[in-house]
């Protein structure tokens, strides 16, 4: 009787599978269109919130409170990551060759230009702090490949905490300035949305280098 | 049919394929890959929720997606980590 | 407006490679279809209208994430390598 089950088991799992597949989509399709209402909100205090993006004034202005939480999971997933004290090997460099070393001269700076422009034009053009933290974590992981690079554990900790650090700091200051939480003034709004993205830039990076090295800096067991 | 609902139901059917991958395949990595594809489903869904009929796109959705991205990769980062301390202790 | 020899090319193509990547015999060649799906995915975030999302997930969902996966296949590999001898290869089951 096992044995017929075993091999039913694929034929079921398939027929389970759609039969949810089509039960979530006629749900999905008896949903009422989107009326736009939540669009036309956003849409409209654009100009107010001080950038020209709307994907970035929302996460950055109308919705900021998700993005500081989402900073601060970023760094709690590395700090888990560590805790888990993996004990992997020292070093993990790839073996020189011409092919690479050609390849980190041209793409290392490439990288770094790139993830700048990304976080500066995210303000009026699709871009932003993720997206250039994102890029600027794979110029760090090649430079990290071919062994040019060790930071220390002060500088890797610095740089991962600086982002929510700095989310935090502004998101207090702000009831000083304007009397709210994460309600910046009106005329300065898209500085401090620059100055936040940028943090936030450097501590993607870093965490998601790290998170890949896995390793924690300055552990000397082997 | 429109676009809308076109992507919406491959969303639904990457989300349905991940499921399965999750609770039917054995090894950790196998899984977690599953896990990332229902996520890509997730997000297809909710992408296309913020397409209406001759409006401008809705960045709400799009915020959430990207949150949601970012917060699958740390995910599927520790999940990683998890796996190979559950290899090392073996 | 749907093309459908644009976006129905582009969603067979993620389902099968979604597929591939969830059945395949060897975990190297399900992450190598994880991050050509992951690219697909992009194409279509840019076909719907959302190109800062196309970009973190080209960034993100497939590149961060097959390079960690990547990796954590040659670090399941050394440490079998190191502690029990087993199969030199990472196989699926």
């Amino acid at each position: 009787m096992p044995r017929l089950i075993e091999r039913c088991l694929p034929v079921l799992a398939g027929a389970g599978a759609i039969a949810l597949g089509a039960l979530i989509a006629a749900a999905l399709l008896r949903t009422p269109e989107n009326d736009g209402a939540m669009a036309r909100a956003a849409l409209e205090a654009l100009p107010d919130s001080g950038v020209g993006n709307p994907v970035t004034a929302v996460l950055l202005n109308f919705r900021a409170f998700d993005t500081l939480l989402e900073v601060a999971v970023l760094l709690l997933t590395l700090v888990a990551v560590w805790a888990l004290d993996l004990r992997l090997p020292r070093t993990e460099a790839l073996p020189a060759s011409p092919v690479f070393s050609s390849l980190l001269r041209i793409s290392g700076p490439l990288l770094v230009v790139i993830a700048g422009y990304l976080l500066w034009v995210g303000a009026s053009e699709p871009g932003g702090a993720f997206q250039a933290g994102a890029v600027l974590a794979g110029g760090c992981l090649l430079l990290r490949l071919a062994g040019r690079w060790n930071p220390g554990a002060g500088f890797v900790r610095w740089a991962a905490s600086v982002g929510l650090l700095v989310f935090l700091l502004t998101a207090i200051a702000m009831p000083a300035l304007t009397g709210g939480l994460l309600q910046y003034p009106h005329a300065s709004a898209g500085m401090w949305i620059l100055l936040i993205e940028t943090a936030a830039t450097v501590s993607i990076a870093a965490i998601l280098t790290a998170l890949f090295v896995a390793r924690e800096p300055g552990e000397t067991r082997p | 049919m429109t676009v809308t609902d076109f992507y919406a139901l491959v969303g639904v059917a990457l989300f349905v394929m991940g499921l399965s991958a999750l609770i039917l395949r054995k090894r950790d990595l196998q899984r977690i890959l599953g896990l990332n594809i229902m996520g890509t489903g997730v997000f297809m869904v909710l992408v296309t929720s913020a397409l209406g009929q001759g409006q401008p796109a809705d960045p709400v959705p799009h915020a959430m997606v990207l949150t949601g991205i970012v917060v699958a990769v740390s995910a599927t980062a520790f999940a990683l980590a998890l796996s190979l301390a559950r290899e090392r202790h073996k | 407006m749907i093309e459908w020899w644009v976006d129905g090319l582009l969603g067979v193509m993620m389902l099968w490679l979604a597929w591939q990547a969830l059945s395949a015999a060897d975990l190297l060649r399900a992450v190598a279809m994880f991050v050509t799906f992951g690219l697909l995915v992009a194409i279509a975030w840019i076909r719907l209208g959302a190109p800062d999302v196309a970009i973190a997930e080209a960034a993100i969902g497939a590149g961060l994430t097959g390079a960690l996966l990547l990796i954590t296949i040659r670090r399941m590999d050394d440490q079998r390598g190191s502690g029990t001898q087993e199969k030199p290869r990472a196989k699926a089951d």
